[in-house]
């Protein structure tokens, strides 16, 4: 285009302007991670106090990180898939799958490797599964990863005859039990895992066009983006990860169990997500705010556990947290939207 | 046909007015306006919405309120509906000074204002929307549904629907018109001496803008003062009694519409003499850059035309002539049953809006919020959606190199935006589309189609898009505009297409084109499609 002479109206300049100071670390970590942070800080003010002797542990805290790896995992995926607009309920079941699979591939192949690499590729199959009924088949997300968990459920109960495979690969176990550097396995997988997603979402084009197809699917498709394209993919990821995570509850009970991630896993990565700022409508939400969502959900299992709450008043504590953030999300959607 | 009052209620007998106390008082309102606003402010934050505003509407009058977004006109209307109280002044209907605390207020002295969106309740019956909590019983608990048809029968009646409209008709399947005027009719029920009506006619074909018009006339012939808000500066001419500019919060200038020129309104408006709307000039026109062969889709029947290079083409046609259904179309939005599109005489695949844009094409969509702008996301984003190859390595997003793109359009196309990073729905309409086209443009598109670029944008900004397309004509860009605005497509284009039923009917050069000639053509189709559709 031929340039013009014309006068700067808008104040665009070329980098942005950063503030300093609070308003700016509140800017650059959003309004929605710096409430997250807060209610963190707060939870682990309260346990520290609490249990002085046991919380701030080293110990402790690797703990908590082994506790949260398998969800964190789970949940920053999540967060994709509901930025791009969509939900997978399916996982849980594809964690299972996912264990099943891969005990019964140590088994075969006596390769840990070969074995983790059909577990996330068995996880990624059901993921295209998923994509290709939501897409193609224009089935709404909630109800065809809804159906396809109970499918999923019911192959790992039918290659494992319903029976647990125990794993004894003592390299495969070393990823469930074993340290690098002093850090359990599970959490440098943890780290790596949620290191890509933020990556992912925050330096690249395909992650600006998750959120573009979250925001709007119409206005994604007519600036050229292949929308069903994209939504395959997301729901791969979803399952491939939903493999990982698989991977990591196998080494760590040391068996392929079709019951396993059952237990509402799915939704505890959803709460997460959701805690993390994810808005159920799409095109909103960061995977620091899903990191963020596990932590608080961590500190509090732990911390609940530490202070000997019993087990039901956890589930109720739980509950009552959820329900919480959702109000103080609602209140900031109606405040800054 | 029963004829439209204005202080009894409809549909009910009269009953007296809650304001009325004796004779004299009668008589003294007849002289006061019905509805006056006397030095009013209102402030929001920094933001000064209303400056001493004096203004009044006298009844059996159309008082047209017109003004750039932003001016003040939404704000005074939601004053005299009691939803904001001002800062200072105050209001007076009928001579007798009232404090509005609430809409029930307003509603008590028959004020009553038709917002863009009629709130109705899409799964209830035209009857029961209208008489909604006024409902009569037998025996204190049964619905009286004969009662409840006989007197919708007669609102509909007093608006010469009573053929064209069951009072069973759910009111979801009501067109916008229909929505529109079930809105007067209730609260012609309920009594009222003022009507507001903001921008009515923003979502009506011509024909329904018509029937709206007459209602309002009527109205006025009833006793009832009518402020009238829209953009249209025809409409407006053709309704109003008298005009009232608003700008920046203050009232500017107020004439009986006889004594208002149409430029001087628009000065007043803008603030400014705008000297030439539309800029001309001679353009060198190239080669065939868009060319398109018998398409056909589901809404499009057959449609061959071709762009030059530096050519603007206007596309005219009423509301549902298939004039959005062919840009889609072309665009690779919508599925093609038939035919072919070339851009530079290569054709285009159209399996997608992504071979289009790969072609060359560029297409603003006619609604910005729902098919154009991901509203949530800052001006630098929306900018840089379609061009990831330029903005990107190895998928990652060179930041600088993001900046300088969006910045440079920014600039260009002079939008007013505080940052790259502000949310693209904090922005004015104007700015909104501007983003759109700065899409486009980052893309240097051969081809530009743009659906009606200048929908609820205000009149200075409008000049600039009107700028902005003679620009990229010169350029070389090919233009396809489809507008409803008639004044804008002769001013804009060097040829006129006209579309009526999915098909064009009629292709002229400007000079040979007219407002009237182009409406008839358009019509005329129409009129021929029902006498065929008759006769099967």
């Amino acid at each position: 285009m031929t340039d013009l002479k014309m006068e700067r109206v808008a104040n665009a300049t070329d980098h942005p302007v950063r503030r300093s100071g609070l308003g700016g670390i509140i800017e650059r970590v959003g309004t929605h991670n710096f409430s997250l942070l807060i209610a963190l800080a707060a939870l682990i003010a309260i346990f520290g106090f609490l249990r002085p002797d046991v919380f701030f542990l080293l110990r402790n805290i690797l703990n908590i990180g082994q506790a949260i790896a398998i969800l964190g995992i789970l949940a920053t995926a999540q967060t994709i898939v509901i930025i791009s607009g969509g939900l997978d309920i399916s996982v849980g079941a594809v964690v299972g799958l996912s264990t099943v699979c891969i005990a019964l591939a140590v088994g075969w192949t006596g390769s840990p490797l070969l074995s983790i690499l059909f577990g996330v590729a068995v996880g990624a199959i059901a993921g295209i599964v998923n994509g290709l009924i939501i897409t193609v088949g224009r089935i709404n997300a909630v109800i065809a990863t809804l159906g396809t968990m109970a499918v999923f459920r019911g192959v790992a109960f039918i290659i494992s005859n319903g029976q647990s495979i125990s794993i004894f690969d003592p390299a495969f176990r070393f990823i469930g039990d074993g340290k690098i550097f002093g850090v359990p396995v599970t959490i440098l997988v943890l780290v790596m895992v949620v290191a890509i997603f933020f990556v992912l979402m925050r330096f690249t084009v395909t992650g600006r066009n998750i959120y573009a197809i979250g925001g709007n699917p119409v206005v994604a498709r007519l600036a050229g983006l292949n929308v069903r394209a994209y939504q395959i993919g997301i729901y791969t990821l979803s399952g491939a990860t939903a493999g990982l995570a698989g991977m990591l509850l196998a080494a760590r009970t040391g068996s392929g169990q079709p019951i396993s991630g059952s237990e509402g896993l799915e939704l505890e990565a959803i709460t997460a997500a959701v805690l993390g700022g994810c808005a159920l409508t799409g095109g909103k939400g960061t995977i620091i705010g899903g990191l963020l969502g596990v932590l608080i959900i961590g500190v509090l299992d732990n911390g609940l556990i530490l202070t000997s709450v019993p087990t039901f008043f956890q589930m109720v504590a739980k509950g009552v947290l959820l329900i919480a953030a959702v109000i103080i999300a609602e209140q900031q959607a109606r405040r800054y939207g | 046909m029963s004829q439209i009052g204005s202080t009894g209620r409809r549909g009910e007998a009269p009953r007296r007015d809650p304001g009325e106390k004796d004779d004299s008082g009668a008589r003294a309102r007849q002289a006061a306006p019905a509805l006056a606003a006397l030095g009013v402010s209102k402030r929001f934050g920094v933001v000064r919405a209303l400056d001493d505003v004096t203004l009044n509407v006298r009844a059996g009058e159309v008082l047209a309120l017109v003004g750039e977004n932003g001016a003040g006109k939404s704000t005074l209307v939601r004053i005299f509906e009691g939803v904001y109280r001002p800062d200072q002044g105050t209001l007076a209907a009928g001579g007798v000074q009232q404090t509005l605390r609430s809409p029930a207020d307003a509603h008590a002295l028959g004020i009553r204002v038709i917002h863009q969106e009629p709130d109705i309740v899409p799964d209830l019956t035209i009857a029961e929307n209208l008489f909604l909590g006024d409902f009569r019983r037998i025996g204190g608990l049964f619905l009286d549904r004969a009662d409840l048809g006989r007197r919708t029968r007669s609102l509909l009646a007093e608006f010469d629907l009573e053929n064209d409209l069951s009072p069973w008709t759910r009111a979801g399947d009501l067109s916008p018109a229909q929505r529109q005027l079930m809105e007067i009719m209730r609260a012609l029920r309920r009594g009222v001496k003022v009507l507001a009506l903001d921008e009515p006619t923003s979502s009506l074909t011509e024909d329904e803008a018509q029937r709206l018009f007459r209602v309002v006339r009527r109205l006025r012939d009833d006793g009832v003062g009518v402020i009238y808000i829209s953009h249209r500066m025809r409409e407006v001419r053709d309704l109003a009694d008298r005009i009232a500019v608003l700008r920046d919060g203050r009232l500017v200038d107020e004439r009986p519409t006889v004594q208002f020129p149409e430029a001087e309104i628009v000065q007043a408006m803008v603030g400014r003499p705008i000297a030439d709307l539309y800029e001309r000039g001679s353009r060198a026109r190239g080669r065939t850059a868009l060319s398109v062969q018998s398409l056909t889709t589901k809404r499009v029947r057959d449609v061959s035309f071709d762009v030059r290079s530096g050519e603007v083409v206007g596309l005219a046609g009423l509301m549902g002539a298939g004039r959005s259904e062919l840009a889609e179309a072309i665009f690779g939005h919508d599925r093609t049953l038939a035919g072919s599109v070339a851009v530079d005489g290569r054709p285009v695949r159209l399996r997608s809006p992504a071979d289009a844009i790969a072609a060359g094409i560029g297409f603003a969509p006619e609604d910005r919020k729902s098919q154009a702008l991901l509203l949530l996301r800052s001006v630098k984003d929306n900018i840089s959606l379609a061009i990831p190859d330029l903005i990107s390595r190895f998928d990652f997003i060179n930041d600088g190199a993001e900046r300088r793109i969006a910045g440079a359009l920014v600039d260009r196309l002079r939008i007013r935006t505080p940052s790259l990073d502000a949310l693209v729905a904090n922005l004015s309409g104007g700015n909104q589309q501007k983003v759109v086209l700065g899409r486009w443009l980052a893309r240097r598109p051969k081809v530009l189609i743009l659906d009606e670029p200048t929908r609820g944008v205000d009149v200075g900004a409008k000049a600039e898009i009107y700028r902005l397309i003679a620009e990229l004509a010169r350029e070389g860009i090919a233009l396809l505009v489809i507008s409803s605005e008639m004044p804008e497509l002769l001013g804009l284009a060097d040829r006129i297409l006209v579309m009526a039923g999915g098909r064009i009917v009629a292709e002229m050069p400007r000079e040979e084109a007219s407002e009237e000639r182009i409406l008839s053509l358009a019509m005329a189709d129409n009129l021929t499609q029902r006498a065929t559709a008759a006769a099967q």
